[in-house]
């Protein structure tokens, strides 16, 4: 079997654009908002979250056939959370500053809408290899949304991009400049409109997302 | 005559903005002065009809008249806070000094809101092929006279952008948003660029960019004085001034007199309902008494009148609450958001300390509840008139 034949590739591209978790499917909008004041912090979340959604997938469709389906839930809640917990250390063993920013946020991946939706709709019925994929694509398209946000919040909230200053400080009012920056954009309540701008941008160039 | 000649020139260049004319995709934007400049004749043929000479664009037109009197009087308010503000008692005491200094500072603001307001609504409009709303007119000159004199321009750009697309444009145009554009503006500076638009520094031209005051003068708004130490600046309190409006603040809201005159020709000309404006003095002096029986502190002891002299809530009550958009649809419903707005501006002002001043939040926040309370109030109304066939 290819590695990622036409079927494959399909569920790898899905998720990035017209599948996509938090833009369609509306899954993983709360730690959307809540951590993409800045780009680092999203960037190491979206990472999180792919590895966490593609090993997740990738065991319960190794179990699948193993796990009686009344406690497939909780069987699932405990693959996700020992996967959580592995990434939580290695984020505190290797990144510790941006471990301690995304405090709760990583923990709380276990409660992540889009891992438990794609285990219960994709691998539970699929074979490893396609549930890994998936799995990862998912991860993705989430991260390619909180990357969004993190960018225009961070350059507009703060001024600066990766913690970099990207406003020259001259240009600050109380510096003698004309600028200031959005006290808004560092609020989740702005994040919430930009994910309604983009699925407003998203969704009038993809005309069959519209419904009739 | 003029009408005459300027109808000659509309017909010569009316062609090609028709249909299959070379300039037809900017239909919305020819009929828009057009029908602004003429009454149209053309008349539905089926349907319902307008049963009344009074179409939209006369209704704004109304509400900016009613305008006027705060705008002027805004502008001889900012000449005025800042000539004394600076120590120049020759000029603060002459009229046009103050008003031509205000005059050439505001303006700025009011053409930067309706460049940009208007630029947005004619894109869309454009782009939807729909005529172009007149509802920007009212918003246009509304936005300007509820910020600070000292706000940068780009702020009041960027404002009135998010405003009209995400406050208006989103929710499909003029009569269709939730909330009051003009608020939404100022809630976004007041949230985005908070010290633009709150402290003492900002309400007086000239002070902000380290121009000195002279000693002993504050530029704070009788509001934030009050909310700082209420002991001290109820002690004397210029009640004159404040009704006046010869007092620190947003350009259009300091007085009251001149809210007064609009609020005259809204009523006398029936844009603007009566309920909502008597319901929100009504529901900001209950909850004023209410703190006076609770007594306690000198701020909650403070006449519970002076809350409908001060800061925003005579302009909010006469030119934000009214909104025919936003606000309730019902008779009853219009008494009780109104009611509710007054009271919940007070209760702000004078329990939470971070906001001096609450009347923003309190439209705001009654502007989404409106629909909930109408739809009480039809579903009571239907209950009463089904008791009898029940019985």
């Amino acid at each position: 079997m290819k590695a990622l034949n036409s079927k494959n590739w399909q569920y790898f591209l899905g998720p990035l654009s017209k599948d996509n978790p938090v833009v369609v499917q509306i899954l993983g909008i709360c730690s959307a908002l809540a951590v993409t004041a800045q780009l680092k912090p999203a960037f190491v979340m979206a990472a999180s979250v792919v590895v966490v959604t593609g090993f997740a997938n990738l065991i319960m469709s190794c179990l699948r056939k193993g796990v009686p389906s009344r406690i497939r839930i909780i069987v699932q809640l405990v693959v996700i959370a020992f996967l959580v917990i592995l990434v939580d250390q290695v984020l505190k063993a290797y990144v510790y500053d941006v471990s301690k920013q995304l405090s709760v946020y990583v923990g709380l991946i276990i409660t992540n809408c889009i891992l438990m939706g794609r285990v219960e709709a994709f691998a539970l019925g699929h074979k490893p290899w396609p549930s890994f994929v998936d799995g990862i694509a998912n991860g993705v398209g989430y991260g390619i949304i909180l990357l969004m946000l993190g960018f225009v919040r961070e350059l507009f909230g703060s001024g600066s991009l990766w913690g970099f200053r990207v406003v020259p400080e001259a240009w600050y009012i109380q510096n003698g400049g004309f600028y200031a920056n959005n006290g808004l954009m560092m609020l989740p309540p702005m994040a919430l409109i930009l994910v309604g701008l983009i699925i407003w941008v998203h969704r009038s160039s993809n005309k069959d997302l519209i419904e009739k | 005559m003029i009408a005459k000649l300027l109808r000659n020139v509309v017909d010569r260049v009316k062609p090609p903005f028709e249909k299959d004319g070379k300039l037809s995709w900017l239909h919305s934007t020819f009929d828009a002065f057009e029908t602004f400049l003429f009454t149209p004749d053309s008349t539905t043929r089926r349907g319902a009809h307008i049963r009344d000479s009074i179409d939209l664009k006369r209704t704004m037109i109304v509400v900016v008249v009613a305008l006027v009197p705060a705008l002027l009087f805004g502008m001889y308010n900012v000449g005025l806070q800042h000539f004394r503000a600076v120590g120049d008692p020759a000029s603060a005491a002459a009229l046009w000094p103050c008003f031509w200094y205000g005059f050439v500072r505001v303006l700025p603001l009011i053409l930067v809101s309706y460049i940009v307001g208007l630029g947005i609504e004619f894109a869309f409009a454009q782009a939807r092929g729909h005529e172009v709303n007149e509802g920007f007119l009212v918003t246009g000159m509304l936005v300007p006279l509820i910020m600070p004199i000292d706000v940068p321009l780009w702020m009041v750009a960027v404002a009135v952008a998010f405003a009209v697309i995400i406050g208006k444009e989103v929710f499909g145009g003029t009569g269709m948003n939730v909330f009051n554009p003009a608020l939404l503006a100022r809630a976004f500076v007041f949230f985005s660029y908070t010290s633009f638009i709150s402290g003492d520094r900002v309400w007086i031209r000239g002070a902000g960019k380290g121009g000195e005051y002279i000693d002993g003068f504050s530029g704070a708004t009788p509001l934030g004085q009050i909310g700082e130490n209420a002991q001290q600046a109820l002690t004397d309190a210029p009640v004159w001034d404040w009704i006046v409006g010869t007092i620190p603040g947003s350009i259009g809201e300091t007085s009251l007199i001149a809210i007064l005159i609009g609020a005259a020709v809204l009523l006398f000309t029936g844009v603007a309902s009566w309920r909502v404006m008597f319901s929100v003095f009504a529901g900001g002096l209950v909850m004023g008494l209410v703190f006076n029986a609770i007594g306690g502190s000198p701020y909650m002891d403070m006449p519970a009148y002076y809350h409908l002299l001060l800061g925003g809530f005579a302009f909010g009550a006469v030119f934000m609450a009214t909104d025919p958009v936003t606000a309730a649809q019902t008779n009853a419903g219009k008494l009780i958001v109104g009611f509710l707005i007054g009271l919940l501006a007070v209760l702000i002002r004078v329990v939470n300390p971070g906001y001096p001043e609450g009347m923003m939040l309190a439209i705001l926040f009654m502007n989404a509840m409106a629909p909930l309370v109408d739809h009480v109030v039809v579903g009571a109304n239907v209950r009463r008139r089904l008791k009898p066939a029940k019985r």
